[in-house]
């Protein structure tokens, strides 16, 4: 157990539990951001009264997780101080300005109209309280935007110089512009739409497996699939692009997500292997199944590279990622389930068109909405791997090829590491338990379709405002 | 550029004591609300206490993040430094915060609302007591080697002074969040946090008398800056005009007033902050390290004014504007989301 004294490493253990953690929660918070102001502006459009409980039913799923979302937001901005002093001090100048620019821009937005966004609906009139809802999607997206360009940063570390230790930033709009982060960014805001969608669309197929409110959630089920036929092919092809972007700048990433030991010269058929076990030791693949040539067609669209692919013996270990297993098996479960939500998509439009999703004969599709019901976790974990590939890939850089992590990390007492390790291990468990608990409930409870639209009851700002009311609505309406 | 070098460190050293104050104003009286919810009797009035919050916690919040985002780019050095010297009482926070935080969340859905109410309170305690502690441990001062990083040990911050410290600033939010009870509820609510306030009040004053004499005692570069020439004067008005807020909100209590206990509180935590920031200044950490030398590069400074100086008059037109959304006393069925 020598890893329990190894600050290094219990730092970068809280850290990685941290952002797994924290990761899961603001997918919905901006997925289904954009999503509500689909809904909400169908509502004003076409008066409909079901698109308006549509708004308040996800609204419930959207406030559960956006609370753990900024709980567990916290201590992502603080550890970058209390775990890695030394690498808050050398790329401050301009990660830490980035981080900056997140608050003001993003988050200060978002927190600031997400109460008007929930509550208000009887204290604003409907355009107002659109409006708070597209700001507040406005500031989840900025946040991704934002915190995208400072993670593609320490990918792709540009526009910088570094002076006694501390990068300085020479060219901001390079820095900002560094190479991942276009590609980066789009990546992640198609993939919290396209989980958000999936967790829609799953939600809304369960109702309709059981029947209840069946027309109501077709018609979420169906602008759900509306937005995937954009959402889903568009993000293999982004997908494609972020690894030819990762062949370009990160070499000792691309070897490990591909297992590859040995260089592929150019013009030498690039195979592509599906299944391997890596063997570290040994410095090969213990077993491994190829597919001939595919690796050359997922790259460059044929059979041969143009350029070489380097093999992980290039480097001396010291020099490129571990876990190799991870990162391979990792990267293959994104892009199997890439697909796989493409698929679905696919199949279901097939379906549509020929008139099996009317109201009346679409819960008879057991199967399709069976497969609509597993896809619904599916982009969550499209999504931690893309993560783990992206920064277990990196090691053993945290700023690549520029600072090693051993380097990055504050020099603290193991057990203090040790210990709010384990209370992050214990609270995230907790906090994991009673998400799903409630969650479930809300899903098992259903929508309110009895909730007055807004200015059919007493307006509250008229009424003598002073009084403790007690709530006195149908119990039905009560939480 | 010789000027540029000194004024751009003091211009984020002004708006970063801003973010601060707007922090542990607004915050602050959510945290006292929350500490105060421990004591209340029923669950309907916990339920009011959580409501008068509900839409507003999270923005509050927000200055917090706001102000470690730009410490972290205005003073790098720094924000490293006292994050990794106040580990413990920082991790204190968080987790204080973290449970407040899920706590508004999951007690409206709960059946069994007793866990949430210990969570939601005993987590603004928390917090309140990690912010004491991280402020009291920064005004001791950090041991660090001669380029700025931390060589202290992981208790340093736990002392005597730090201990006062940190049991009046949960008084001050205590304070800060009866009168704001005081302001957004009526009737028998509002009748028991006119008692809460008065005892709040009676206890930061002690508070503060204790950390007025201990200060020039036990910190001997405080002493040297308070007692010369033209800062004695300032040093010698703050106590004087602090006395005399005291007696204001006093009598704004007696006489039942709603929305000026609210105000005088305000008036107090910002001569208070008006006092520290006169103490600190120019260091960034008390003694050892200014603003100068923690400050990061002038053209990340510049930007930062652009992108977020800047904004600080939108940002507070945003939130301003919600207030006057949510204006009135509460009701308690507004806390219903679905
Ligand atoms: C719903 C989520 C989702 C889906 C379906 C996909 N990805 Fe992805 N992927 C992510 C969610 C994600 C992510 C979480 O958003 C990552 C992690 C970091 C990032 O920027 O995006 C990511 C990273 C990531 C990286 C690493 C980039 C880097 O290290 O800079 C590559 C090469 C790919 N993806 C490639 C693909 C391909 C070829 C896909 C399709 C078949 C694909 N992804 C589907
Ligand atoms: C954009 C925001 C992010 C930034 C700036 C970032 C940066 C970092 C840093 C500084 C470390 C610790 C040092 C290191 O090990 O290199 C790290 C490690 C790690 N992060 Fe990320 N990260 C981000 C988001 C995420 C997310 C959302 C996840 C997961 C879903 C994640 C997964 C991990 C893992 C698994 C590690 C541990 C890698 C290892 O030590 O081997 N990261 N990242
Ligand atoms: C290490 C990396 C990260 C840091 C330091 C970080 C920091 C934070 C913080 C401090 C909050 C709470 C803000 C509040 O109080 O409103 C938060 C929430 C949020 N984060 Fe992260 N975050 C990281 C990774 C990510 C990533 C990769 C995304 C991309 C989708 C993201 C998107 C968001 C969003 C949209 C919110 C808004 C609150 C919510 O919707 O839950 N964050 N983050």
């Amino acid at each position: 157990m020598d890893f329990l004294s190894n600050t290094v490493v219990l730092s970068r253990m809280q850290f990685a539990l941290t952002a797994i953690f924290h990761m899961l929660w603001p997918v919905l918070t901006t997925g289904l951001g954009i999503y509500l102001v689909i809904i909400e502006g169908l509502w004003l459009k076409t008066k409909n009264k079901d698109y308006y409980h549509h708004a308040r039913f996800w609204v419930k799923l959207y406030v559960l997780n956006f609370g753990i979302g900024v709980a567990s937001g916290i201590p992502m901005g603080f550890q970058f101080g209390t775990n890695w002093a030394p690498l808050s001090e050398a790329i401050g100048n301009f990660f830490g300005s980035i981080i900056g620019f997140e608050a003001s821009w993003a988050f200060m937005l978002e927190a600031a109209f997400l109460g008007i966004m929930v509550f208000g609906w009887e204290r604003v009139n409907p355009i107002i309280h659109y409006i708070a809802t597209i700001l507040v999607a406005i500031g989840a997206n900025l946040s991704t935007f934002w915190i995208l360009t400072a993670n593609s940063w320490l990918q792709t570390p540009a526009g910088v110089e570094l002076v006694e230790g501390k990068y300085e930033v020479i060219d901001y709009v390079a820095a900002v512009f560094n190479p991942f982060m276009i590609n980066s960014v789009m990546h992640m805001v198609l993939a919290t739409l396209e989980t958000s969608l999936f967790v829609i669309g799953g939600i809304s197929a369960w109702y309709m497996f059981k029947q209840r409110h069946t027309e109501f959630f077709s018609k979420s089920f169906k602008i759900v699939l509306v937005v995937a036929i954009a959402v889903a092919p568009l993000q293999i092809y982004v997908g494609h692009l972020s690894g030819e972007q990762v062949q370009e700048y990160q070499p000792t990433k691309l070897a490990a997500m591909e297992a590859q030991w040995e260089t592929i010269p150019a013009g030498q058929s690039a195979d592509w292997s599906v299944l391997a076990i890596p063997n570290e030791k040994a410095e090969r693949n213990d077993w491994e199944l190829k597919i001939p040539q595919a690796l050359g067609y997922i790259l460059e669209l044929k059979p041969t590279l143009s350029k070489p692919v380097l093999g992980l013996k290039e480097w001396t270990p010291e020099q490129r990622p571990h876990l190799l297993g991870l990162i391979y098996y990792a990267f293959r479960t994104m892009v199997a389930i890439g697909f796989f939500l493409a698929g679905l998509m696919l199949v279901t439009i097939f379906e549509w068109m020929r008139g099996k999703l009317s109201p009346d004969i679409i819960a008879q599709q057991r199967w399709l909405l069976g497969g609509w019901i597993f896809a619904a976790p599916l982009g969550y974990i499209a999504i931690e791997s893309g993560w783990i590939v992206r920064c277990v890939g990196r090691q053993p850089w945290t700023v690549y090829n520029t600072i090693r992590t051993s380097d990055a990390a504050a020099n603290l007492p193991p057990g203090n590491v040790l210990t709010t390790l384990i209370f992050f291990a214990v609270t995230y468990t907790l906090l994991l338990f009673a998400a799903f608990y409630f969650g479930r409930r809300i899903i098992l409870k259903g929508p309110n379709l009895e909730l007055p639209l807004p200015g059919e009851t007493t307006p509250i700002l008229g009424v003598n405002p002073g009084q403790f009311k007690p709530d006195q609505r149908p119990t039905e309406a009560q939480q | 550029m010789e000027t540029l070098d000194y004024l751009l460190p003091q211009v984020w050293f002004g708006i970063l004591a801003l973010f601060l104050f707007l922090y542990v104003m607004l915050d602050g009286f959510d945290l006292g609300v929350g500490i105060l919810s421990l004591t209340s009797s029923s669950e309907e009035r916990r339920s009011i206490l959580m409501t008068s919050l509900s839409n507003i916690w999270d923005a509050n919040e927000t200055w917090l993040i706001l102000m470690g985002g730009s410490l972290f780019g205005a003073f790098p050095l720094a924000y490293g430094t006292i994050l990794q010297a106040l580990y413990i009482p920082v991790f204190i926070m968080i987790f204080g915060l973290i449970f407040r935080a899920v706590a508004f969340e999951f007690r409206e859905q709960a059946n069994r609302k007793w866990f949430w109410n210990i969570a939601f309170g005993l987590g603004s305690f928390l917090a309140a007591l990690g912010q004491g502690f991280a402020l009291g441990g920064v005004l001791e001062g950090i041991q660090v080697d001669a380029s700025g990083h931390f060589i202290g040990g992981s208790w340093d911050w736990l002392r005597f002074p730090s201990v006062v410290v940190a049991l009046t600033l949960i008084q001050g939010y205590v304070l800060i969040g009866s009168t704001y009870l005081i302001w957004r509820t009526e009737g028998e609510l509002q009748q028991t946090h006119y008692k809460t306030a008065k005892i709040a009040a009676l206890t930061t004053l002690i508070g503060a008398i204790v950390i007025t004499i201990v200060t020039p005692i036990v910190y001997e570069s405080a002493r040297s800056r308070l007692f010369s020439q033209p800062l004695i004067y300032i040093f010698a008005l703050i106590p004087l005009l602090g006395i005399l807020l005291i007696w204001q909100l006093w009598q704004s209590l007696e006489k039942k007033k709603e929305a000026l206990p609210f105000v005088w509180t305000i008036l107090l935590f910002l001569l208070t902050f008006m006092g520290l920031a006169l103490v600190i200044f120019p260091y960034i950490i008390p003694n050892s390290i200014t603003i100068y030398q923690a400050a990061a590069a002038p053209s990340s400074l510049v930007i930062m004014i652009i992108f977020i100086g800047a904004l600080i008059p939108v940002m507070l037109f945003y939130n301003i504007y919600q207030y006057v959304v949510f204006r009135g006393k509460i009701t308690v069925d507004e806390g219903e989301i679905g």
